[in-house]
């Protein structure tokens, strides 16, 4: 088999997994499956830029809420059916990715984190301080009657677990393209070596421009289908810890694999669940699991699949 | 009241926390200046320090006062040897590098934050002031008879708030004493100007490190102590002075002492000062864009001096 059918099959055989478990799954574990999906989304979008350019952003939460704002906002002010709600969220965090990255790109490693992190705290102070629309911690609701995208009911579970399955399919689809195709090979040896990508004469700024982009936008999709699927726009989702959530999730499924951020954000899910079921201190376990990652496993979980079992895993 | 006692009131405030986030900031600053380790859970050790007095106050009856200087020598001490020990055992293994270290100590302010939450609890929880009396300010007005001495009601602060910025600055003075007067200070600074030179010369680089985490928690848990008479202690009350001190290092320029005393005297007063006229959120909104601009456009703080 070609290296390019085999990458499609592996992933078509995922897709086509997740698709037979619609069928099998009970409500409870359903329902978890169609929310990681639509969050790997946003793993996959943080992976963009964390796992294959080596940037590493601490205000994601702002590229999510963006989109998810985006979305409710016109939603409910505007009245805007799903179709265009959605494409106002992506535009949203099109806009504010690019001038993010405009911004922030001028500085780099320790500096640019905390660049993103106080662009994100102030997109999360705006949410709380135009309250009056937005209404801050509280949230708001998105009625059913906005839900219906082309004729589908997507406060149905059934329909939702499908709606989320084909986000997850473009998500990877997405990923995979711009992985395998010459920008991604770019970002890769921005990675490895950004002086020596800098001498081979690429422009290392519009390349990392347009991961910063592509990253915060697919973050802006995957925030305003969350909206729009479990019917809820709140201010915790533009909080510092749905920055550090991503990041969390990637590490834990492998930096700069193509399946690792679905499978770090499907297992800190029932981590988490599993732990909240002892302790309101559930929290505790994702502290726990970010040590230890950082100490004994940088690879996260198909990172070392791939060192040891599947050296072509994109 | 009319503007001025407002403006005299807003600044008493602001210079009670810009007395405690000078301490908490000079903690953070003094950790990425010697070790380059951004210290994410800094705002954790700050709580942990407010909790520290909280318990230690409880094992003490009597008087306010023993329990609150018991906590003032001994909570600093424990914070920063469990900081010395996070150094140990997870930061010295990760050998500094800084992005897996900021990683690694955003694993650990959770970890701090949710142990704090499941053994001391949700609740706020007061410590009493060792000395609180009430202290009205004049003010001048004109009246009938010219000029008078009046006490307008509401403009007063408490003997416990001017000793807080009072013991700030002592303290404050003494560290800046130990670090350019002493042995232990000279070796530190060695360290932070050329880590393999200090070692190649004999210095114990890794002793330094540890001590210096310690040493920054020590002072962010000092500045609790002495803030929890007026504020309560609160498993997620670190969110705060966290963004501040990282708001007040970032603008008096990164690793350096007087640019951080001297931006956190700016910050606390203007935060002070903006959030009684206007709302806190907005205050909160200009200052992190204000440091977004400043590490995007003058990466060295806007005092400190642009690299050779």
């Amino acid at each position: 088999m070609s290296a390019r059918s085999r990458t499609l099959a592996l992933h078509g055989a995922v897709v086509a997994a997740i698709l037979a478990l619609h069928f099998i799954l009970p409500d409870y574990h359903h329902g978890i499956l169609a929310r990681t999906m639509v969050l790997a989304v946003y793993a996959m979008a943080y992976n963009v830029m964390f796992g294959y350019t080596g940037l590493l952003s601490l205000g994601h939460a702002l590229f999510f809420a963006a989109g998810m704002y985006g979305m409710g906002l016109s939603s409910i002010h505007l009245g805007f059916s799903p179709g265009p709600a959605i494409v106002c969220g992506v535009a949203a965090a099109f806009a504010v990715s690019l001038i993010v990255g405009i911004l922030a790109l001028r500085t780099s490693g320790v500096a640019l984190m905390i660049v993103t992190l106080m662009f994100a705290q102030a997109g999360w102070y705006l949410v709380l301080y135009f309250g009056e629309y937005t209404r801050g911690d509280e949230g708001f609701v998105i009625p059913r009657a906005a839900r219906m995208l082309a004729g589908f009911d997507l406060a149905d579970a059934s329909n939702r677990y499908i709606a989320a399955l084909v986000l997850f399919a473009f998500g990877l689809v997405v990923t995979l393209k711009a992985v395998e195709s010459r920008f991604g090979r770019v970002l890769v040896a921005i990675r490895e070596n950004e002086e020596r990508a800098r001498m081979l004469g690429y422009d290392v700024f519009r390349y990392k421009l347009g991961a910063v982009v592509l990253s915060g936008t697919l973050s802006g999709l995957a925030g305003a289908c969350y909206g729009i699927l479990f019917g809820y726009v709140g201010a915790t989702f533009a909080s510092v810890q749905y920055s550090i959530l991503p990041l969390l999730w990637v590490l834990l499924g492998g930096a700069s694999t193509v399946l690792g951020p679905f499978v770090g954000t499907y297992f800190m899910t029932y981590l988490i669940d599993i732990s909240s079921a002892y302790t309101t201190a559930y929290m505790l376990v994702a502290g726990v699991v970010l040590v230890v990652l950082t100490l004994f496993a940088r690879q996260g979980i198909m990172g070392e699949v791939r060192r040891r079992l599947i050296p072509w895993l994109p | 009241m009319d503007f001025g006692p407002y403006l005299v009131l807003a600044v008493l405030e602001g210079s009670v926390q810009a007395a405690v986030l000078a301490l908490t900031a000079v903690g953070l600053s003094l950790v990425f200046g010697v070790m380059r380790v951004v210290n994410v859970a800094h705002g954790e050790f700050f709580m942990l320090g407010a909790v520290a007095a909280w318990a230690i106050a409880q094992s003490f009856a009597g008087h306010p006062a023993v329990g609150f200087i018991a906590a003032l020598v001994f909570a600093p001490l424990l914070v920063g040897l469990i900081a010395t020990g996070a150094d140990m055992v997870i930061l010295k293994r990760l050998g500094y590098d800084p992005e897996n270290t900021i990683v690694a100590t955003i694993g650990m302010l959770y970890i701090i934050q949710q142990l704090t939450l499941m053994t001391y609890g949700p609740d706020a929880r007061p410590v009493p002031p060792p000395f609180n009396t009430r202290l009205s300010i004049p003010w001048f007005e004109w009246g009938d008879g010219g000029l008078a001495l009046v006490w307008p009601w509401g403009l007063s602060t408490t003997s416990y708030k001017l000793a807080v910025i009072a013991a700030a600055a002592v303290i404050l003075v003494a560290l800046w004493l130990a670090i350019s007067r002493t042995r232990a200070g000279l070796i530190m600074r060695a360290t932070q100007q050329d880590r393999e030179m200090a070692q190649a010369f004999g210095m114990p680089v890794a002793w330094v490190n540890a001590l210096v985490f310690g040493l920054g928690a020590g002072l962010a848990a000092l500045a609790a102590v002495l803030i929890v008479p007026i504020q309560q202690a609160h498993y997620l009350m670190g969110e705060e002075p966290l963004l501040l001190s990282f708001i007040v290092v970032i603008i008096g320029g990164l690793g350096s002492l007087a640019g951080t005393v001297a931006a956190a005297i700016l910050i606390g007063m203007s935060d002070g000062i903006i959030s009684v006229f206007f709302s806190p959120t907005l205050a909160k909104i200009l200052s992190t864009l204000l440091v977004a601009m400043v590490l995007v456009f003058r990466p060295q703080g806007l005092f400190g001096h642009p690299p050779r």
